[in-house]
């Protein structure tokens, strides 16, 4: 936290944080798009219309979780069941919104995110809502936008402002929810040669954003590929592979990024 | 299966994945002072987005060929910093080409 202070940001850079994030929300978009076709494909052999799959894109946005909710409730299986399963599937958003609560709570006074949502004060001033300089209602609109791929340009944006994410939510979303509903209906129309490329697209976002700070630093290069590795043995070892993709995730973030913070801390700027 | 039930079980989705993501953003808002967590949610993206992207990538296409050569691709212009869209694009051509070629190979 070693920026030098700014004073309120103007409207017209909120306007540009959303505009940009719906620019970054277009390729995320597309991604989304050739997932949820083809769980609405999937949920309209289970006797859910489009309709209403594009209803469960819309409310839940995880690709995971509504596969997996999907299952359970073709099955026929009980409401808690459906919440555990979402609960461990899910359980990965809770570590990506601590991580974006902290970004977006600076510190007081030497907060670029954050001075956009009051006018410039003099320092010292102690802030009326318990140190968060970011309101609870940009919050909760926020919150509904945590998944992998909107998390991911959100936490890799410098001086993120809500209305990043928001920006990216307003495109993204509705491609996911079109997807399913188009899923639905056209099932088998679209040509399976382009919803196999379309299929990579989520996984070259991920990458362009891990990839170009491992360039420059060891330790996170280190990160990505413990990750990789340690996930890739989690797939392919017999027993192991029986844990589920979600709780795999979980476990492969939680140890590595723990070891890495042991092992290779970090200085106050990098982690501002 | 009735509307009733399948609204209730949506509700029960919804409920569960959006209480996940609220309850830290809304809860939990100030800065962290020790050094180790610190570190460790600095590191948290890029151990996560890694663990989602490999091996995952190589059972998103129609065969492992293509998307082997997609990661190969994405992760080259990734180093070299071309932007989300450009990296993202040129996976999906990637596939689409080493797809067509495959057709033609024997085996």
């Amino acid at each position: 936290m070693k920026r030098t202070s700014q004073t309120a940001v103007p409207a017209r850079s909120r306007r540009n944080d959303l505009i940009e994030g719906m620019r970054d929300g277009i390729p995320i978009a597309l991604g989304y798009f050739a997932v949820s076709f083809t769980f609405g494909m999937a949920a309209a052999r289970d006797g859910i219309g489009a309709f209403w799959s594009a209803f469960i894109s819309m409310t839940c946005v995880t690709s995971a979780g509504q596969f997996a909710g999907l299952s359970v409730i073709a099955a026929g299986g009980g409401f808690l069941e459906l919440a555990l399963t979402q609960l461990v599937i899910n359980l990965r958003y809770l570590l990506m919104s601590f991580s974006l609560s902290a970004k977006i709570s600076g510190k007081q006074g030497s907060d670029p995110e954050g001075s956009q949502f009051q006018c410039s004060k003099p320092h010292g001033l102690p802030r009326p809502s318990g140190g968060g300089s970011i309101g609870t209602a940009p919050r909760f609109l926020m919150a509904h936008g945590v998944t992998d791929e909107i998390y991911a340009i959100s936490i890799a944006r410098k001086n993120l402002s809500p209305q990043y994410t928001w920006g990216a939510m307003l495109v993204a979303i509705p491609g996911w929810t079109a997807g399913s509903f188009l899923g639905g209906f056209l099932g088998d129309l679209l040509p399976a040669f382009l919803l196999s490329a379309f299929g990579v697209a989520i996984y070259g976002m991920f990458l362009a954003i891990i990839l170009p700070p491992a360039g420059k630093d060891r330790a996170i290069l280190g990160v990505v590929l413990a990750a990789m590795a340690f996930r890739a043995v989690l797939t392919w070892t017999p027993v192991l592979k029986n844990i589920s993709p979600g709780f795999a995730i979980i476990i492969v973030t939680v140890a590595v990024a723990a070891a890495a913070a042991w092992i290779a801390p970090r200085t106050e700027e990098e982690t501002s | 299966m009735s509307t009733e039930r399948l609204i209730i079980c949506i509700l029960v989705m919804a409920g569960t994945t959006y209480a996940i993501r609220v309850l830290p953003l809304v809860l939990f808002r100030r800065e962290i002072k020790s050094p180790f967590v610190k570190s460790f949610l600095f590191y948290i993206p890029f151990a996560c987005l890694a663990a989602m992207t490999f091996p995952e990538i190589l059972t998103a296409t129609d065969s492992y060929i293509s998307a082997a050569i997609a990661l190969i691709v994405a992760s080259i212009l990734a180093f070299w910093k071309r932007s989300l869209l450009t990296v993202a694009l040129a996976a999906c051509v990637t596939v689409l080409i080493v797809e067509r070629i495959l057709v033609f190979l024997p085996g």
